[in-house]
């Protein structure tokens, strides 16, 4: 078998082992992605050089008797996630060039751990996209299917782990951009509760909803990730003090006395019948573990696309006003004033998507619409946040499909940008909630297509949503299937 | 019409974004379709309801005030469009 076919913690095991070298492995991703990424666009940079000597550090430790719990693991990043000294563009013309002089915390938090950064992973700009399509350099491709959407944002991640590029992922989540490209790339991933992980170094979109979390072909392996990234940093303000658990623990227990709900408003006419069955079918397997199965109501889930595309862009027009062209990114030249300097960088580095996410929260925010859009938004944000404690007090987890159809053909969603807002329904309400929410792999459509399902959990039950995701992975087992890739 | 193409040339205007008129035409009619579409919260009376801007309440967080490292000032400047080594440069403002 080829060293790039592993798992992460199987190649933990094998690297513990002594069966298999860092350097080995990390090559073997290396000629991987040498060979498949032409075809699906996961990376915007890949740091060959950087890599190899992180893998020869590695290897040292790990002889030494030391090394972090990812010695020598090859993960790929989220290109906004500051890496120092590599490339960090978030998908934008306007940071094309830019190279942040310091790590994210996750990014500290994953070298201090061992592991070895591969390069950086396409996104939908500055994480503003459903399907990683407003990307300025390349869009990914779905592994399973080459000329369908990977999802978005975190879309290169999630092609990276699937396409087999590398074992692991960073992505980050603030409507639903790490579940929904791991749902329709066929991988797991986790968005985190609010300040479970630092957000310090990770470029902010919308800061009150953003999140860095993990991408991975296994829950196990996401559990362990989560093990490193968790915790509080003095340097996030916004990071909880907390003890962080042993997420792997959880994985092996069982289900009796677990409570699962099913939120009706998620299964409504829109939902697509294959992802339906699927889900369906998931929902019976873990019954037949011993869940109990509970009917659960979120009444105002109808809202939360309104209330998150007022509340993200305008947080998102005050954190892309530091875009000025004048101590990083990108400048107009051509100007002469000051004003005109500001106005041309920004018109000439910033995407449509980018803009009109601007336009929408810079009016939301303006005098005499404040009160009618962004303070009735947040008011609104309460019921959502509501809806989920009285859940939460009925039931441990809720159970439901991730995006309400599989994916879509690329392209097939570039002119109409409400139709994609509303395809994001139900992911942005644990933003909005602050709730931890997950995706497991389910299972495949008769064309292909893979299909995750949804679990969220009440703040901090990250425990909880691992405990059924380890029991939802063993019932439904993946099965063989090729990827649509050549060599 | 929920905005006119007046309002949202005010609106680039405050976010320091020029539009062509093929961008400004198109910028109208998806930010009518979307602010349309949000009219929908108008159906709920949240007139006693308190707004969530964080979902845990956010304290401050004091720390002493030593010093500690920082960036160096080629660091600062390494990515600046156009400095000079001590100060970033800008088009002249008065």
């Amino acid at each position: 078998m080829e060293l790039y076919n592993l798992n992460l913690t199987q190649a933990l095991g094998k690297m513990a082992a002594g069966e298999v070298s860092a350097v080995a492995l990390t090559k073997s991703c290396l000629a991987r992605i040498a060979a498949v990424d032409d075809q699906v666009g996961a990376f915007i940079s890949v740091d060959t050089e950087g890599a190899l000597r992180q893998a020869e550090a590695a290897d040292t430790l790990r002889r030494q008797g030391s090394g972090g719990i990812l010695c020598g693991i090859p993960v790929a990043i989220k290109d906004l996630l500051c890496t120092k000294g590599l490339t960090t563009t978030c998908g934008s013309r306007m940071l094309a060039d830019f190279i942040p002089p310091y790590d994210a915390t996750v990014i500290s938090k994953l070298r201090q751990a061992g592991a070895v950064i591969l390069g950086k992973t396409t996104m939908d700009e500055f994480a503003m996209g459903s399907t990683s399509e407003t990307c300025a350099f390349k869009v990914p491709r779905n592994p399973w299917k080459k000329g369908y959407v990977a999802g978005g944002s975190s879309g290169g991640s999630a092609v990276a782990v699937a396409a087999r590029e590398c074992p692991a992922a960073l992505g980050s989540d603030t409507g639903g951009s790490i579940r929904q490209p791991a749902s329709l790339c066929g991988i797991v991933g986790m968005k985190p509760t609010y300040g479970r992980v630092s957000r310090f170094g990770l470029t902010a979109f919308a800061s009150s909803l953003d999140q860095a979390g993990p991408m991975a072909r296994t829950v196990a392996d996401c559990a362990l990730l989560m093990n490193v990234i968790s915790g509080h940093d003095p340097l996030d303000s916004t990071s909880v003090v907390r003890e962080v658990p042993d997420y792997t623990a959880s994985l092996s227990k069982g289900l009796g006395g677990v409570r699962i709900g099913v939120p009706r408003e998620y299964f409504s006419e829109g939902l697509d019948g294959e992802v339906r069955a699927i889900v369906e079918q998931a929902l019976s397997a873990l019954k037949g573990l011993g869940a109990e199965v509970i009917d659960i109501s979120l009444p105002h889930t109808e809202y939360c696309v309104a209330v998150y595309y007022l509340i993200a862009p305008s947080e998102a027009c005050s954190n892309l006003a530091r875009y000025d062209g004048v101590v990083y990114g990108y400048r107009d030249r051509s100007a002469d004033t000051l004003v005109g300097m500001y106005t041309g960088t920004r018109s000439k580095g910033f995407g449509a998507e980018v803009k009109r996410r601007i336009l929408i929260g810079t009016y939301a925010l303006s005098s005499g619409y404040y009160e009618a859009y962004y303070k009735k938004a947040s008011q609104v944000r309460t019921l959502i946040l509501n809806d989920f404690k009285a859940a939460f007090n009925r039931c441990d987890v809720l159970l439901s499909p991730v995006t309400p159809t599989p994916a879509w053909p690329i392209g097939k969603s570039s002119d109409d940008p409400l139709a994609l807002y509303l395809s994001d329904i139900l992911t942005l309400s644990a933003n909005l909630g602050g709730i931890p929410g997950m995706s497991v792999p389910a299972g495949f459509t008769t064309s292909g297509l893979p299909v995750g399902v949804q679990l969220q959990g009440a703040h901090f039950a990250e425990e909880m949503l691992f405990r059924v995701a380890g029991n939802l992975e063993r019932a439904l087992p993946p099965g063989e299937r090729k990827l649509d890739l050549q060599g | 019409m929920k905005i006119t193409t007046k309002e949202v040339e005010h609106v680039a205007r405050l976010s320091k974004l020029a539009l062509s008129q093929e961008e400004l035409t198109m910028m109208t009619g998806q930010l009518d379709d979307i602010l349309s579409y949000v009219d929908k919260l108008e159906e709920l009376d949240t007139s006693s309801i308190a707004p969530t801007f964080n979902v845990f309440s956010v304290t401050n967080a004091f720390r002493e005030d030593v010093t500690r490292p920082s960036l160096s000032q080629a660091e600062a400047l390494q990515n600046g469009p156009q400095h000079d080594g001590q100060t970033f440069l800008v088009p002249r403002i008065i």
